[in-house]
């Protein structure tokens, strides 16, 4: 698909589509004193009634939103992505553990967030909200598709985790064909029968290029932006394990518990299809720039490419 | 419900029986911080939450967040006087599929309004129902009820800072000191100090009286709910156990079932 080149980053996504639910009375936003950086900031300058800081304290933050929830209200609370792990256990007991409908927003996610280092870079958060029952976990790509999954939010019912990242990457929707997504449904983004990349967040724009340099060699990938990875869409892993036999996942975020090990788990209940994980390899990060980070870490569309290459090499063995 | 105190009296010793006889059947749960609640329990129901006994969803009640959710068996007590627990429901304490669960859950229990059972997030909690009913334009009041040992959670003062600096005036919090908590008495595992200069150092409104004395109870819920301007907090001076002799002021009590021989003394006691 041709896409616009420019956009905003996730985070920007994540601020619009707060405006855009902001009509809705029952929508408060929360913050714990980065309303700037996760962009919630907008509707708290448009919204002031609405939006409560509650200072540089995650935990607190956490629990007032539940008992918002609990009165009928449609909080969104946000952090960075590396803070929120700080009240996993308020999140865990205080929210989901009674069905709450909080909306808990983690920008700066992944190693692509770059020179603060790998104090900021959380590279464990989807895996940690995929364990609490009852949670959906999504990770959006574009600024685009981050607004068009919050305004979703606004109707969806039990807790969620939404991490965004902090920097621009090259848009992968515009604005007609976003409207397509769905909260829980995978989003087939091209389309070839030799090995299907599955990819979220800031890695699915390095999926494509990485299908790109693929079709040079003469090999067709599938590459599916799986915006949420609980409830992970197993209808769209079913059609692309029939169609191209093989599956690459590719993720800013720990091999470990991520958007592979959701796949992989799938693949183990059913007739498994090999399958390659790119993504951070059980490491801490540095300080960097996104694209030096990448490369150290293994996350370029090279890495996918060799990976994709290695898959394939699997199936037809 | 409107009682007066010779009620209250009354219904805080039914309420003691059913504390000791439910842990005792279940074989486990807390009495000790059961007991020592219990008559702050019975004021504020009895006196002072606006709740509809036959809709425990009512949207705009008055809100009762108990965030040391292991005293359970106290609230367990005060909702069958409500009325939305049986006999049953409280002989079915701890066990599979009972509307009791060990701690207070708010899926599982018609009247609880929080789940609790991890210390320190009641108030936060209150905190988010109390900005809520001033959004909503309700004059809806939040009672949270902590523990002392429950104090030295960081959450808990996270969430006392931010109920001052949002003004919280329909936020009232009881704490429960009764001077011990799992393991040994509070100033043994970690001394909480001045309590009151605490709150009050944070801006809140703060009175100190004896938790089991009706008349100081019911005059400090009547100072807390002339309070609108700020948070308040009823520092309540308690004894762990009261009521059960050779529970009071006893640690071992504090998650410790009575057994046959024990209730029996309790019951004779309280009858």
């Amino acid at each position: 698909m041709s896409a616009p080149s420019t956009g905003g980053a996730s985070r920007d996504g994540y601020g619009a589509g707060l405006l855009r639910i902001a009509g809705d009375p029952r929508v408060v936003v929360i913050e714990a004193d980065l309303g700037k950086s996760t962009k919630s900031c907008h509707f708290r300058s448009e919204y002031p009634s609405r939006s409560f800081s509650m200072g540089i304290a995650e935990q607190n933050m956490m629990v007032v939103a539940a008992g918002m929830a609990s009165s009928g209200k449609v909080p969104f609370a946000s952090t960075f992505a590396i803070f929120t792990e700080r009240a996993f256990e308020q999140v865990r007991n205080g929210i989901a553990r009674s069905g709450l409908t909080v909306h808990i927003c983690g920008s700066h996610g992944g190693i692509h967030t770059g020179t603060d280092g790998s104090s900021a870079q959380s590279i464990e958060d989807l895996a940690i909200y995929r364990t609490i029952p009852g949670m959906a976990v999504m990770h959006p790509c574009d600024d685009l598709s981050a607004e068009q999954l919050t305004t979703q939010l606004l109707d969806y019912e039990g807790p969620t985790y939404m991490r965004t990242a902090r920097n621009k990457t090259p848009r992968i929707y515009d604005v007609d064909n976003v409207t397509a997504l769905r909260i829980g449904q995978g989003s087939l983004i091209r389309e070839g029968d030799d090995v299907c990349i599955i990819a979220c967040g800031v890695m699915v724009n390095e999926a494509v290029n990485a299908a790109e340099k693929l079709a040079v060699k003469g090999i067709q990938a599938s590459v599916v932006d799986m915006h949420t990875l609980k409830p992970l869409d197993t209808d769209l892993i079913d059609a692309m394990v029939a169609t191209c036999g093989c599956l690459v996942t590719a993720e800013d975020h720990s091999v470990i518990g991520g958007l592979g090990a959701a796949v992989a788990e799938y693949l183990s209940r059913i007739d498994a299809v090999p399958l390659e994980m790119v993504g951070v390899d059980d490491e801490f990060g540095q300080s960097g720039e996104p694209l030096e980070l990448m490369q150290s870490l293994g996350l370029t569309s090279d890495d996918i490419s060799r990976s994709a290459m290695k898959v394939i090499g699997r199936k037809s063995g | 419900m409107g009682l007066d105190v010779s009620e209250l009296l009354e219904m805080a010793r039914r309420c003691r029986i059913n504390i000791v006889r439910m842990t005792h059947e279940a074989g486990a749960g807390h009495p000790g911080g059961s007991l020592s609640a219990i008559d702050l329990l019975v004021a504020l129901y009895g006196t002072e939450l606006s709740i509809d006994r036959h809709d425990s969803e009512w949207d705009d009640r008055d809100r009762f967040i108990m965030s040391k959710g292991h005293a359970s068996p106290a609230v367990y007590s005060i909702l069958h006087e409500v009325g939305y627990l049986s006999e049953d429901d409280l002989m079915s304490f701890r066990t599979m599929g009972s509307v009791c669960q060990g701690h207070v859950d708010m899926k599982w229990t018609d009247g609880v309004d929080f789940s609790a059972g991890s210390l320190g997030m009641g108030l936060s909690f209150g905190l988010g129902c109390s900005l809520a009913a001033t959004m909503d334009g309700s004059d809806r009041n939040v009672w949270v009820m902590v523990g002392d040992g429950e104090l030295q959670e960081g959450q808990v003062w996270e969430s006392v800072m931010a109920a001052e600096f949002h003004s919280a005036g329909n936020l009232k919090l009881i704490v429960d000191r009764n001077g011990i908590q799992n393991d040994d008495y509070v100033n043994v595992q970690m001394e909480v100090g001045d309590v009151p200069s605490k709150f009050a150092s944070f801006g809140w409104e703060v009175k100190e009286i004896n938790g089991h004395s009706f008349e100081e109870i019911l005059e400090a819920m009547d100072w807390a709910t002339d309070i609108h301007h700020s948070p308040c907090a009823i520092i309540a001076n308690t004894v762990k156990g009261k009521g059960v002799s050779y529970m009071e002021d006893n640690p071992a009590f504090h998650g410790k079932a009575p057994n046959d021989d024990e209730l029996r003394m309790a019951l004779e006691e309280l009858s």
